[in-house]
Order: C-alpha cells, then sequence, then structure tokens
C-alpha cells in the first residue's frame, strides 16, 4: 500500500525565539544578574568603601563560605530533591577535621605516635612528615561526610523516604553527634600541621581568596559535570521526569545517592574552609545555614520542583545574598533588617520567574 | 507471512493474576519479524498488560516466552531492551526540560573518552537524531525543548528512540491518540518503514481506522483472552467492533 510521502522536511513553521527570550537572557540566572549589577551600582553610590579591593576581597571570601555548599546543594535540588542536613554536616566535618588534626598531634594519644615526635627540649611536637597530619584529618572531615551522605541517598533513593524528612532527620543526627564527640564544646585544629591549615583555608593567592579560588575550580568542574557528562543529563533528567528516567534505562537509585553523597561532601570541605578560617569549630557552628544555601540556590534559579538549576545561578546567588548583607551594614542599615531582605528577594526572584513562564 | 518463518516473539499460555483480579489468561500468540500485528481490546481487556509482560515491566503468572526461539525471562525492562524489544509508551516517557537529542539517547549516550574520563558527544548525537527525525519527516528540531514542543513532535522524540535501537519488535502503545491527523499519517507511515527494515511491530490503539491502514494481522482481547487471531484482510472493522464487545464471541 503506497501512501504519497509528504513534502521534505522543513522548520518553516517553527522559528527560533528572539535572542532576549533564550539562553541566559531568558533564565533567572540572566536577571539576577541584572539586578545584582543594579544592586552593585547602588552599593557603589551608597558607599565609596564598597568597591575598595579590600571590601570585594572580604565579599569574594564571604560568599565562598556558603557557595561550595551550595552548588551541592543544586544537585539535589535539580533531581527535585532537597538537602536540610548541610549546615549540621559543615560544623561536624570542621569538628571531626579539627579534633583528628588536634589528637594526632598531641603525642602519647592513639596512633600520634605514627605521625609527630617531641623535639629534643621536651616540649615542641614536631610532625614526622608535614602536612600529613592535615591530610589525614582532611580525610576524616570529608570521610563523615561521605557516610552522611550515603546515608541520606539510601534513605532516598533506595527506601523511597521524602528527602525532605529523611535530611530534617539527619540534620538532627548529625547536629547532635556534634555535640556528642566534643562534649557540646565544639573543638579547635591544632598541632604542627594547623599553618598549613590556615593558609588553604584563609589564606589568599595574589589578593584572591583561597576558598573564592576553590570554589570556581568546583563550579568549572560543576558545569562540565552537569553538561557534559552522562551523569548530568541523568540528574536532569530524574528532576524533569524521574518515571521516564527509570523507564529509559536511567540507574535512578544510583544517580540519586551520588547527588545526596555530592552534596554532603560539598558541605563537609565547606564546613572544614569555614573552620580553618574561624580558627575553631565551635558546636553551634553554621546553624541553620541550610536555609542560606537553599535560599542561594533558589535565587540563582534552581527549581525545587526539579528539572533546572546550575552552578553560575547558585554563585550568583551566594553573591547577590552576601553583597546585601555587606551593602546594608557598609550602608550603617540595622543589621537584623538583613533577613527579612533575603527573605523578600526569595519570593521576588521566584515570582518573576514565575510571570516570566506565564507570559511566554 | 507464512508460519513455517522462523517466529520473532512466540507466547504460550501467558496469564497473570493481580491478586484476586484474573488480567489475563492461556493467551497465545505469535509475531513474526516485519509483521505489523494490531491488538486491540476494550478497556481492561489486558492489551496493557500483555504490553508489560513483554516488556518485561513485571512477570507472567503462568506461561512462556520465546523470542526468537530462545525462551526468555524478564525481570527488567531492561532485559527485554536488550533481546530488541522496544516500547514507545502511552505517556512518551519523556523528560520535558530535556531536549529531543538528549531525550533520544537518554540512558544511551554517546560519549568520547578522554582518558579516565568520558564526555557526551553533542555532535555525534545531534546528527543521528537530525537523521532520524529526517527519515520519519517530522519537523523536530533536535536541540528543541520537549516542553515547547506539539504532541506529534514528542510522538516523534519516542519513536525516534526506538529506531536508535534498530529494535526487533517495537511496541506502540495508542501512538496516534494524542496528534494531529497529518502527524498520524507520518507516524503510520513510520510503522510501514519499520516493516520494510524487517521490523515486528505491535500496535495498540483504539483507533480502528489507524489499525486497518497498517496492520497485517489483528489480534482481539477480551476479558484477559484472546478472542480473535486473523489477517486483517479477512476481518472488516465491524466484525472486530463486535469481538471487543463480545457480541460476537470469537473468530
Amino acid at each position: 500500500m503506497s501512501v504519497p510521502q509528504e513534502a521534505p522536511v522543513s522548520y518553516a513553521n517553527i522559528g527560533r525565539e528572539k535572542w532576549w527570550r533564550r539562553g541566559i537572557f531568558a533564565s533567572q540566572v540572566g536577571y539576577v544578574t541584572v539586578a545584582l549589577v543594579a544592586l552593585i551600582v547602588v552599593m557603589r553610590i551608597a558607599s565609596p568603601y564598597f568597591l575598595t579591593q579590600g571590601n570585594l576581597q572580604n565579599v569574594a571570601q564571604n560568599f565562598s563560605f556558603i557557595a561550595i555548599s551550595a552548588l551541592g546543594a543544586t544537585f539535589v535540588i535539580i533531581t527535585a530533591g532537597i538537602d536540610l542536613s548541610v549546615g549540621s554536616m559543615m560544623c561536624f566535618s570542621a569538628m571531626i577535621t579539627s579534633m583528628v588534626m588536634t589528637s594526632l598531634s598531641t603525642p602519647g594519644m592513639f596512633g600520634a605516635d605514627l605521625f609527630v615526635h617531641l623535639a629534643a627540649d621536651g616540649k615542641t611536637v614536631v610532625a614526622n612528615t608535614p602536612g600529613l597530619i592535615l591530610i589525614v584529618s582532611i580525610l576524616a572531615g570529608v570521610g563523615v561526610a561521605l557516610i552522611v551522605g550515603l546515608v541520606n541517598g539510601f534513605c532516598v533513593a533506595v527506601l523511597g523516604l521524602s528527602p525532605f524528612v529523611t535530611t530534617l532527620g539527619t540534620l538532627s543526627i548529625v547536629r547532635g553527634l556534634g555535640y556528642v564527640v566534643s562534649n557540646g564544646r565544639g573543638s579547635f585544629p591544632g598541632g604542627p600541621d594547623v599553618d598549613y591549615y590556615y593558609a588553604l583555608t584563609s589564606g589568599s593567592l595574589f589578593g584572591v581568596p583561597a576558598p573564592f579560588i576553590y570554589l570556581v575550580f568546583f563550579g568549572a568542574l560543576m558545569a562540565v559535570v552537569l553538561h557534559h557528562t552522562a551523569f548530568g543529563r541523568h540528574v536532569f533528567a530524574i528532576g524533569g521526569n524521574e518515571k521516564a528516567a527509570e523507564m529509559t534505562g536511567v540507574n535512578v537509585a544510583g544517580t540519586k545517592i551520588a547527588v545526596y553523597v555530592i552534596c554532603a561532601l560539598a558541605a563537609g570541605v565547606q564546613g572544614i574552609i569555614i573552620c580553618g578560617w574561624l580558627g575553631s569549630a565551635p558546636a553551634n557552628m553554621a546553624i541553620s545555614y541550610e536555609l542560606k544555601v537553599i535560599a542561594a540556590a533558589v535565587i540563582g534559579g534552581a527549581n525545587l520542583a526539579g528539572g533546572v538549576g546550575g552552578p553560575l545561578g547558585a554563585i550568583i546567588g551566594c553573591v547577590l545574598l552576601e553583597v546585601i548583607r555587606n551593602g546594608l551594614v557598609l550602608a550603617q542599615v540595622n543589621s537584623y533588617l538583613q533577613e527579612t531582605l533575603v527573605g523578600v528577594i526569595i519570593i521576588a526572584a521566584v515570582l518573576i520567574d514565575r510571570f516570566r513562564s506565564r507570559v511566554s | 507471512m507464512t508460519s513455517s518463518a522462523q517466529s520473532l516473539l512466540e507466547l504460550k499460555g501467558i496469564g497473570k493474576d493481580f491478586g484476586a483480579v484474573r488480567a489475563l489468561e492461556g493467551v497465545d500468540l505469535t509475531i513474526y519479524p516485519g509483521e505489523v500485528v494490531g491488538i486491540m481490546g476494550d478497556n481492561g481487556a489486558g492489551k496493557s498488560t500483555l504490553v508489560k509482560i513483554v516488556a518485561g515491566n513485571f512477570p507472567a503468572t503462568r506461561g512462556e516466552i520465546r523470542f526468537e526461539g530462545e525462551p526468555v525471562h524478564f525481570r527488567h525492562p531492561i532485559d527485554a531492551r536488550e533481546v530488541g524489544i522496544e516500547i514507545v509508551y502511552q505517556d512518551l516517557a519523556l523528560a520535558d526540560n530535556l531536549t529531543a537529542t538528549a531525550n533520544v539517547y537518554l540512558a544511551r549516550e554517546v560519549k568520547r573518552r578522554f582518558g579516565p574520563i568520558a564526555l557526551l558527544d553533542h555532535k555525534a548525537m545531534a546528527n543521528r537524531t537530525l537523521e532520524i527525525f529526517g527519515e520519519l519527516r517530522s519537523e523536530t528540531r533536535p536541540e528543541q525543548l520537549i516542553r515547547q514542543m506539539s504532541g506529534g513532535q514528542r510522538q516523534a522524540v519516542a519513536i525516534a528512540r526506538t529506531r536508535l535501537a534498530n529494535a526487533k519488535l517495537v511496541m506502540m502503545d495508542e501512538p496516534t491518540a494524542a496528534i494531529s491527523v497529518r502527524q498520524v499519517a507520518q507516524v503510520l507511515n513510520l510503522i510501514r518503514n519499520l516493516r520494510e527494515q524487517g521490523v515486528a511491530v505491535m500496535l495498540i490503539s483504539h483507533r480502528m481506522p489507524d489499525v486497518f491502514a497498517v496492520s497485517d494481522r489483528i489480534i482481539v482481547l477480551r476479558r484477559g483472552e484472546k478472542k480473535a487471531d486473523k489477517p486483517i484482510r479477512e476481518s472488516s472493522p465491524e466484525e472486530v467492533t463486535a469481538l471487543i464487545t463480545g457480541a460476537k464471541e470469537a473468530a
């Protein structure tokens, strides 16, 4: 039976969108960036100190303190999940890192003999291999983050619990464990390697704060992973249509576990960096940071319903939050107003996106 | 189609219970390469259950499945896909935040290895997708997001996925239910193209004209049992309607 074939394929009836309605210009990242630039101009007018090198370094350092964690949280948000345990995770990883560092640097403590010995004066502690203690203690901090990430991922992906409830649970569990291991007092990094630790976390390279360098590295890495690997595709596919991803053969459980692990690792690394800058890991460190992290991701265009988000948005969101905080301090506005303003901005960013998708 | 040819899919005495509900009972059917078989039946007749058993979504309670003469036991859709069975789902199973190419290649991405890392080969995937859309005569851009597509374009993406896999048996669940007249003609042409290339198609549809337009053979299910299995030229829409409703017991 022969039915005449239709005319050859043509795209006559589907034009391309105008340039301002596609790509970055049509995304929330686009207009949040515009808002950010406007804000910077206003700040510059309001305060002559805003654009000084010292203040910009300060801003870069401060937003880097939540931005690395926001990158990790964005992975989870793209899959339509949520991770509320990041604040507790930052604190716990920081605590474990500094406790391991301190005890490995104290002669007589378990295992410390492998790493340190006393100098001839009988008082000075000398590292057997400089830097080794630091590496081991950072691995310990990252290791506990890995375990928490696996627990979150297992509960969500394999047991099918809701991400909100699971990570609300680990928020409390991990914070509690932090109080238990430190007796509620927090902990302090110490020992012969502590100077390396401070250099790596609160130092700077050619005037650029170290945390900012890590942020740029992780952000670029995340962009490659999300857009140029099969794993990234699957993360977006799960957020867009989890059932479809499952039916087409995507390893949904494995991908979900991986995003919770990435999120926990990012939070752990973030905690270790913050601890180096603070010089301690107090037991109440990073309390409620999960909300800042999620707020930054959402302002930057990540959709809590899943399927949308990226590193640039997460970073821009963090910058915006920090510029507002910094600007309000410079403008000598009541600092309690910050929280209120941040809330207004979250809602405004999401509202604008809603209007845009309704118009198009 | 001669029965002496090597069969592609052979079902013997397939039955499926959901608790106390008997969804399928004693279904025997054989599908040959390059044959289009229309499966018809009312809602609840067991069409979807049959498709899901062949697709590996769940196992049959009773009976035997052979594919290319070999007994097979599908535990997961991936098992069915590995032997060459592809399904175009009724709800199309597309992620609407991704592009056409990303959906066509979902879970089958083409990668280029750089040492230990494997990055997506965007160009290769986009080119092949464009080629397939050309074969399907679908006005669909590989880089277009599913969210921005019409029902017919979405159908083309879902069908393009089966073309990519070089499937031996394609099962289509209501492929013409929600698309324009012109797109229906395109989908029917595609089914003919598949047949010419030796691919067997199981077409599950409510739309009698579409089934009669492309099928070689028609199978009617009613209340979980096979009531008819005959060449389409020996049947008629009237007879099939009677078989579906039960006005005619069997043929």
